[in-house]
């Protein structure tokens, strides 16, 4: 009696699956028309890599580092420089994108939200080659997702324009000759 | 041997160390700061803190300081108890309430200790609110970066400087948590050794300023196995290099040799190999030459001919000075050395070979119980050993500890009940030495005075040792009160060298090492160069005396191993040399005046691209391997030298074992460093760290696809981050790091379990370990009537300066002394000459103008030539020279 029934719901369940794909004949397809008709990308979606200015219009990049050694595929490598004003910043900044599978590790490990990851995957080129982004290329003019940050504005190391004492949550610099308490 | 439970588990361990070195060599994690293993225990940050329980049924225990109780037989602790830990990661937590948010714009990042212990007590995320204190820094020289905002307050710093090290311009101010860390005023750091700042920081207060201006983070730095190239020490070191260029060094631990810490000339004169002076492509008759047959041609074309002469190299390895050897033949194999430098290094090998007592290491250095320089400015000529012999003057209070049951490692009390007791360290000098204000005893005199002093005292300490008549009754006095001293002494160490440029010194420390009563008696003797000991193991006489056979026209083909001649002898002197030379072939990596002359100019590697065997002043042979892989055009200079003739050395290993066995003293050499066959698990060992960085960006602006990582057929290290990261043997490991401990911190995970030594044995082979008797030296010839006029050249050498290679260096230019000459100030005034007065100097060649500086505790009837500064004319020590006043008019250099 119970194989004749699982018979019977076996079959029941052959034309229910031919229906459900018949049904999806009718409904809107998920699939675009690429490129005609363009994507619609979330703003944390993981693409072509950008180096962000802070809210100053300065570079946010301090070239600390962080998120060559945290890419599992080694495809940053940069020079640490510093400027007149006191500032890190990268002499040079490469991302081979040929190398690079937009994990993102890079963003998570930035301590200044320099580095971050855009809605943009159109990065085909014909030649290997171009696939080499120097600081030039990455370098945009805006904060990227973040709008606020500023990293010197918290960090204890002066630059031109913030002096010892002037970052958030600083005293102002002690005056080692006093005996005062 | 006690028995030590430690979380329920039971450790055999000796006794007399603290909890904390002891928990550290059984390979726990413990964190620390205040604690170093050189300086001892204060117990003043509270870090290390364990449960110590009363016996077997105590479960609730006392928080104790685990740096300031020593180990005893039973002791119960607990090390992760949750008190303990809760202990830690909250002392930790206020120590981190001021530390600034800077680590991604700090140079100490990613081999922080702070970083490291934060990590290890589990201490997350920031719960205070409150403003953080702030300071000023301060301008420390070229060699330190200061930010003090980063101050943890443990006082490393200036336990080092000032306790350790001698210094005395590195204060603490203020009060209470304001205290500040630095100057009176901001100023360069005098001390010799404040670079050690950097490592003994536990955070980024004290950077590494030459590394700041081409940073890499320590786990980007490709590093090697090396020896430091800037004294004839031998010290360890491990230089780190990225993208083509070498970018710092930093010390690596040698038990017997430097320990933890390095000299600043070693630590920061490595830049030399970055310079633009370096030569890069060959120059055939000053023309540059890129196709490496034609170079090949014309260098086989100048050597066919039998009439060539090849002059050695004190700064290039015994394999390289034994291929020039082999390819000119032994007859033709010449020192690069001036006729008084070659004897005085002979002399010193002949007591090294046959050495009247124990050639101390340096750690034995520390072990002195009275220690008598003689002539020898070690501050200046090797910087370590002034720094060993400042701790051998501890030993005072570590007996005077040990009768007070006070165990030496417990720092602060040692010194407290010492106050300034010191062991006796007697000076013998011309002029004042920056050991002096420790010495109990000060011998000031020219060579010759010295040398009778010592002659006096070693026949006062051993009637067979020949006696001096002439000395004055005050310096009889002298040599009685030293005599006292020194046969008192258990553990004598006699230092000496080749420095005052005398060899009647040298035969007089000699008779007064043979002369001393003690047992456990110890020498020290020093040489100018890093291998001057490994060069004089071949025969060969002063390439000044082939200027006879030159002039007969016996002599073609001059080749010169990384020399500049200039160095060795007086500018016209050589100059002259050099002009009957018909064909010079110069193998070198820098650009020098010999090199500008070369018909043939040679790319070789820098101690940084090449590998090869130093023979340091202790004896002791140890090997160093390249960094980086060679550039373009530059070979090994014993690739060039094999090139030469019959090719016959394709590998270093080959050279190496054929320049052994061919030195007899070499012999125990033979079994000294893994070969390059050596592997760890069938792999070779990777010179780059595991998290190395931008292996796939960092040619691709060149080619976009990766080129094959270089080759190494040399050593058993790879230039790659693949390979063992397994246990290495010391000899071989490029650097320390351990889970946990990015630092140089880590190096306690590569020490046996004494803490003293590294596992596996500290590298490098003693090649003169017996004692001989040793003969005594016929004394003085007496002193020579001198006319007031008259001036003696005395050698002034000057750690920033002196030395050739680290010249190079720009941070070490920065510190080195403009030219002078140097008069005591009576003198100056009775020949009527001021400070920086122009002044002519008239030697057997030439006339050389200089300016004149007074210099207070200088003897009389000298004049002091600064060794070594580019420009400096170079004038044997003993030489008689007149001096007179310029007056206006008269100018320009001869």
């Amino acid at each position: 009696m119970n194989s004749f029934k699982l018979c019977i719901d076996l079959i029941l369940s052959q034309f229910q699956t031919l229906g459900t794909v018949l049904q999806h004949t009718f409904t809107k397809a998920d699939t675009v028309e690429y490129p005609e008709q363009q994507v619609a990308l979330f703003p944390r979606y993981r693409g072509r890599i950008v180096l962000t200015r802070d809210p100053d219009g300065l570079e946010r990049c301090v070239a600390c580092n962080l998120c060559a050694v945290a890419c599992p595929v080694d495809c940053i490598a940069l020079q640490k420089s510093e400027d007149q004003e006191g500032r890190w910043y990268p002499d040079f900044f490469r991302i081979n994108f040929s190398r690079c599978i937009m994990c993102g590790f890079c963003e998570e490990a930035c301590p200044t939200y320099a580095i971050q990851l855009t809605p943009d995957f159109e990065m085909c080129e014909y030649d290997r080659q171009s696939m080499v982004y120097e600081k030039e290329d990455l370098l945009i003019d805006g904060t990227g997702k973040y709008h606020d940050y500023n990293f010197y504005r918290i960090a204890g190391k002066s630059i031109a324009g913030k002096g010892k004492g002037e970052a958030e949550n600083e005293a102002p610099p002690i005056d080692v000759k006093t005996l005062l308490p | 041997m006690a028995t030590l439970h430690i979380d329920g588990q039971a450790y055999q361990v000796s006794l007399g160390d603290n909890l904390l070195k002891t928990a550290l060599a059984l390979g726990l994690d413990l964190p620390y700061f205040c604690w170093h293993p050189a300086l001892g225990s204060v117990g003043s940050c509270r870090q290390c803190a364990v449960l110590q329980y009363h016996n077997a049924e105590d479960s609730k225990g006392r928080l104790v300081m685990a740096c300031m109780t020593p180990v005893s037989d039973g002791l119960r602790i607990g090390l992760q108890a949750a008190e303990a830990q809760q202990f830690r990661s909250d002392i930790l937590e206020l120590l981190m309430t001021n530390h600034p948010h800077d680590c991604p714009v700090c140079e100490e990042g990613g081999e922080c200790h702070l970083q490291d212990m934060t990590v290890l007590t589990g201490h997350t995320s920031r719960r205070f609110r409150s403003l953080k204190r702030s300071h000023q820094n301060q301008y420390l020289g070229p060699f330190i970066n200061h930010e003090m905002n980063r101050c943890i307050a443990c006082y490393r710093c200036v336990r080092f400087y000032n306790d350790y090290a001698g210094g005395d311009d590195l204060h603490v101010l203020g009060i209470h948590n304001n205290v500040y860390f630095g100057r009176h005023e901001p100023g360069v750091l005098e001390n010799e050794f404040s670079g050690n700042l950097v490592e003994v920081c536990p955070t980024g207060v004290f950077t590494d300023k030459t590394l700041s201006q081409h940073y890499t983070r320590k786990w980007d730095l490709q590093a090697a196995p090396s020896i430091c190239m800037h004294c004839s020490l031998g010290c360890n070191t491990s230089p780190g290099e990225r993208y083509g260029q070498l970018r710092r060094i930093v010390n690596r631990y040698h038990g017997e040799v430097n320990g933890y810490f390095l000299c600043d000339r070693g630590r920061f004169g490595y830049d030399f190999v970055n310079s633009s002076q370096r030569i890069t492509t060959a120059l055939i008759k000053q023309q540059a030459q890129s196709d490496p047959e034609i170079i090949t041609k014309h260098w086989r074309k100048l050597c066919v001919d039998q009439k060539i002469i090849g002059i050695a190299s004190s700064r290039a390895s015994l394999e390289a000075n034994y291929a020039l050897q082999q390819l000119v033949g032994q007859d033709n194999f010449y020192q690069g050395l001036g006729l008084q430098e070659l004897s005085l290094i002979k002399q010193v090998l002949a007591l090294l070979k046959k050495p009247p007592a124990t050639i101390a290491t340096l750690k034995q250095v520390e072990s002195a119980d009275a220690v008598i320089i003689l002539g020898e400015d070690i501050t200046n000529t090797a910087p370590r050993l002034a720094l060993a012999v400042r701790q051998a003057l501890r030993n005072e209070s570590f007996t005077l500890a040990k009768t007070l049951q006070l165990a030496r490692w417990l720092d602060a009390a040692v010194r407290e009940a010492a106050q300034n007791q010191h062991s006796p360290l007697i000076i013998a000098s011309c002029h004042s030495t920056r050991l002096d204000g420790v010495a109990s005893e000060v011998v000031s005199g020219n060579p010759e005075t010295i040398a009778r002093f010592a002659f006096a005292l070693a026949h006062r300490l051993h009637g067979k040792s020949p006696s001096v008549s002439d000395l004055t009754p005050e310096q009889q006095l002298q040599v009685e009160r030293v005599a006292k001293v020194l046969s008192k002494a258990q553990r004598p160490l006699v230092i000496s060298g080749t420095g005052s440029h005398s060899s009647e010194v040298l035969a007089a420390a000699a008779n007064l090492i043979k002369a001393l009563p003690a047992s456990h008696k110890m020498m020290s003797l020093v040489v100018p160069d890093a291998n001057s000991i490994g060069v004089g193991l071949f025969d060969g006489s002063s390439f000044i005396e082939a200027k006879q056979r030159m002039d007969k026209g016996d002599i073609h083909t001059v080749v010169v191993l990384e020399n500049d001649l200039y160095r060795h002898g007086e500018h016209a002197e050589i100059s002259d040399w050099l002009d009957s030379v018909k064909h010079l072939v110069v193998i070198d990596h820098s650009l020098n005046p010999t090199a500008e002359r070369a018909e043939l100019l040679l790319p070789s590697a820098s101690f940084a691209e090449t590998e090869g065997t130093l023979l340091s002043s202790e004896g002791r042979a140890q090997r160093f391997f390249a960094v980086m892989p060679l550039s373009d055009q530059v070979k090994h200079n014993w690739r060039w030298l094999a090139l030469a003739a019959a090719d016959n050395w394709q590998q270093f290993d080959q050279l190496s074992l054929a320049c052994y066995q061919a030195i007899a003293e070499l012999e125990p050499a033979l079994a000294m460093t893994p070969n390059a066959a050596y592997r760890v698990h069938g792999m070779k060992i990777p010179r780059q760290p595991h998290r190395y960085s931008g292996r796939t960006a960092v040619t691709a602006d060149i080619h976009v696809s990766e080129e094959q990582q270089p080759q190494d057929l040399n050593s058993a290290l790879d230039f790659s981050m693949e390979g063992s990261l397994g246990h290495r043997p010391p000899a071989l490991n490029p650097g320390v790091w351990a889970p946990s401990w990015n630092s140089n911190q880590a190096v306690n995970k590569f020490q046996d379990e004494s803490g003293d030594h590294l596992r596996g044995g500290d590298p490098g082979v003693r090649l003169f370990d017996k004692v001989y008797k040793g003969r005594w030296h016929p004394p003085a010839k007496p002193l020579p009537h001198r006319e007031p006029s008259e001036l003696v050249i005395q050698p002034l050498h000057h750690i920033f300066g002196s030395e050739e290679l680290s010249n190079g260096a720009s941070a070490i230019k920065q510190r080195s002394p403009d030219l002078y000459v140097a008069l005591n100030p009576a003198q100056a005034q009775d020949l009527g000459m001021r400070d920086n007065d122009p002044v002519a100097l008239h030697s057997r060649y030439a006339q050389y103008h200089l300016p004149l500086k007074i210099l207070p505790g200088l003897c009389t009837g000298i004049l002091g030539l600064p060794v070594g500064l580019p420009g400096m004319p170079v004038i044997e020590g003993g030489t008689t020279v007149k001096l007179h006043r310029l007056n206006n008019g008269e100018a320009g250099n001869d």
